[in-house]
């Protein structure tokens, strides 16, 4: 078919290998085309030259502390689930200089770092990836004060999303309500359908550039079997999710439970090491660190990623407020699940399933809102005080 | 044009290998600016040349480990006016601190031809045993990019950029994947101090703990899930912890609960 104009959410069907179309479109429009890719022997995502550079045929095994690449017999470009990267790192990079001054005879000048705002398109963004972008956005961009740099980037981002279509380890989407089939946000979303031979991607727009992508490559009106194979694959999916948190009342649940004894428990086999935050698509924490040259000459300001897990992170004059590593986890786990909703009317977890997979021992946020449940079932929280 | 006195820095030996000295001249790049803001005035590694104290800048590196030693630390803490503790050796003890878990007199014969020249106290402790140290940088060896931070900020007067907190936090913001999680290898980051810049991880190895403890490190819960999960057996726990920062007490606890 000719490049007919589609419509928003129109479903289309194109052959697997326009995607190297689509990738050579997008760096010709000047993006920067980042997505999944093998590295240091798991998933890293990095800039992509060809088709060639996607881990096709390809997919992952994730429990709790453990991911494992895993070889798989289709020979899908999209077979694996999130990784430990996030998009988060090229929206919100993990170090960045937000000035310098230099001293001069008569005083000191300010200099503004040069904007950097790179145009990214991202390929291969899994939904519950694109709710934490939505989830940052609000961080970044919708409260009183906004950060110009994740906004440069943000507006000019191209996103070309993909439907989950596989069993997920210890993802729980479903229950968070952000995947596994993504719904907005996204300028292209594509589904891979391999049955038998037959190999081919069903597609939708969701933004003017992606109507514009699609335009420009060889595509036809899908069928209905074909969109209803497309339908299949996430239901498919979500049936066979690898973890659930049942989300009712959660916030009055974690503020009712503060001297819960969960929180010894947990403390007990947490290392404080941050990993879970520095993971997670959705945590925003930065601290500031002031340097200067050995000659005072030369002074510079940096934001970094921090975490609420060291004790610097509530360090006011004379130490920190959150001494023990239960006063920190428990500060991680209320945040993600209860304070976030008083301060951005939403949830801070997404159901990625990062934070578990790459705790260094298998920390679970699912299993320990799980036990809290249990503890109120068998005492009741007055009975507690 | 005329400057100001310069501030002098005094460089000290204890027992060590001089791997952190090293990273003084290690600094190519600084060294120039750090010679025009300090008046090196005592580092024999580098220099015959000896200016009279007092300085205000010590560095000191390596553990106290012999009789004579232990006066010497003394003067050098009443001649400097700022003491910064430079390595594993200065902070925890270093490698000769596995000593400290052994009989001295009893292994002493066996390894020297001539006892009875061999003057070794029993115990090899960390230089914070002995005198107030003003600043400490962890390490074995000690990287240069810490040691020129903690110099500036002495000449600044301002607080150093210094986290205490899991090598994890360089190694993810560094965009390594974790070696433990991905390929099963056994890796100390999260119980271990940063300042290397995770570089271990970034070559695709476990973290072997050459910084020493980071603050509030959990390591028997590391140990428990390196034991159960990675199958490291209880020799091998014992070995993993006592090392390079063997003394440093939150590593020597982990070490000796793997004793039996
Ligand atoms: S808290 Fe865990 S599961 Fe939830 S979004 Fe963050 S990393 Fe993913
Ligand atoms: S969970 Fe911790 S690191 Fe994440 S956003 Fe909240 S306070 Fe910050
Ligand atoms: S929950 Fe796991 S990843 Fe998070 S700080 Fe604790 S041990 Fe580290
Ligand atoms: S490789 Fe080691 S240092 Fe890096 S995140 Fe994993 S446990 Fe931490
Ligand atoms: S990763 Fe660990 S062992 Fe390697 S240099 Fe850093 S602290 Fe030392």
């Amino acid at each position: 078919m000719s490049a007919a104009s589609v419509n928003l959410g129109d479903e289309v069907v194109m052959e697997p290998e326009v995607l190297q179309q689509l990738l050579e479109s997008l760096r010709s429009q000047g993006y920067q085309v980042i997505g999944p890719t093998l590295r240091q022997g798991s998933l890293v995502y990095a800039p992509l030259s060809s088709l060639a550079d996607l881990p096709r045929g390809w997919g992952d095994a994730q429990e709790g502390g453990v991911f494992r690449l895993r070889k798989l017999k289709a020979p899908i470009f999209f077979g694996y689930g999130v990784g430990q990267q996030s998009w988060k790192q090229f929206l919100y990079p993990p170090r960045r200089r937000t000035w310098q001054a230099r001293r001069e005879e008569n005083g000191f000048q300010i200099q503004l770092p040069d904007e950097d705002a790179v145009k990214f398109a991202f390929i291969g963004v899994h939904a519950c990836d694109l709710a934490a972008i939505a989830v940052q956005d609000k961080v970044f961009l919708e409260g009183p004060f906004t950060d110009p740099h994740y906004r440069a980037r943000r507006e000019q981002a191209f996103i070309l999303a993909v439907n989950c279509g596989h069993p997920c380890g210890t993802g729980f989407c479903v229950s968070m309500g952000s995947g596994p089939q993504v719904t907005q946000g996204f300028d292209l979303a594509l589904t891979e359908i391999l049955q038998g031979t037959r190999h081919f991607l069903v597609a939708a727009a969701g933004s003017a550039r992606g109507q514009q992508l699609i335009a420009q490559v060889p595509h036809q009106k899908a069928l209905p079997e074909q969109r209803q194979a497309a339908a299949n694959l996430t239901a498919q999916a979500a049936r066979q999710m690898g973890r659930t948190l049942e989300t009712a009342d959660l916030k009055s649940l974690l503020y009712r439970n503060y001297e819960n004894p969960r929180w010894d428990q947990v403390a007990a086999r947490c290392l404080n090491c941050g990993n879970c935050t520095l993971v997670c698509p959705t945590c925003f924490c930065h601290t500031l660190e002031d340097t200067t040259d050995l000659t005072g000459t030369q002074a510079e300001r940096w934001r970094r990623w921090d975490v609420c897990h060291t004790v610097d992170f509530t360090y006011l004059h004379g130490g920190g407020i959150r001494n023990t590593i239960r006063s920190r986890y428990r500060q991680w786990l209320t945040h993600k699940l209860a304070t976030w909703i008083d301060q951005f009317g939403v949830l801070g977890c997404v159901g990625c399933g990062r934070c578990i997979t790459w705790c260094p021992v298998a920390i679970d946020i699912t299993e320990e809102i799980q036990a809290i449940r249990e503890s109120e079932l068998t005492t009741p929280p007055a009975a507690k005080e | 044009m005329p400057r100001k006195k310069r501030p002098k820095l005094a460089v000290w030996k204890f027992a060590s290998c001089d791997g952190c000295q090293l990273s003084l001249l290690d600094c190519e790049d600084e060294l120039l600016a750090i010679a025009g803001e300090l008046e090196i005035s005592y580092f024999v590694e580098a220099s015959r040349a000896v200016v009279k104290g007092p300085y205000d800048l010590s560095l000191v590196e390596g553990s106290i480990a012999a009789p004579h030693d232990v006066p010497r630390i003394q003067q050098v803490r009443r001649i400097s006016k700022f003491v910064l503790a430079i390595g594993a050796c200065a902070t925890a003890g270093g490698i000769q601190g596995l000593r400290n878990f052994a009989d001295v007199q009893e292994y002493i014969p066996l390894v020297y031809a001539r006892p009875q020249y061999i003057e070794a106290l029993e115990t090899s402790t960390p230089i914070s045993g002995h005198i107030q140290v003003d600043l400490e940088l962890q390490g074995c060896p000690i990287n240069k990019r810490q040691l020129v931070e903690a110099v500036s900020a002495f000449l600044q007067g301002r607080k150093p950029v210094m986290p205490a907190h899991s090598v994890c936090l360089e190694c993810k913001m560094r965009g390594n994947i974790c070696v433990q999680v991905a390929h099963g290898t056994p890796c100390l980051g999260p119980v271990t101090h940063a300042g290397c810049g995770a570089l271990c991880p970034t070559y695709q190895r476990g973290c072997y703990g050459c910084y020493g403890p980071k603050e509030t490190p959990n390591t028997a819960s590391l140990s428990a899930w390196l034991g159960s999960r990675l199958g490291m057996t209880e020799p091998e726990l014992l070995r993993l912890f006592r090392t390079f920062n063997a003394g440093a007490p939150a590593f020597r606890q982990e070490s000796e609960a793997h004793e039996h």
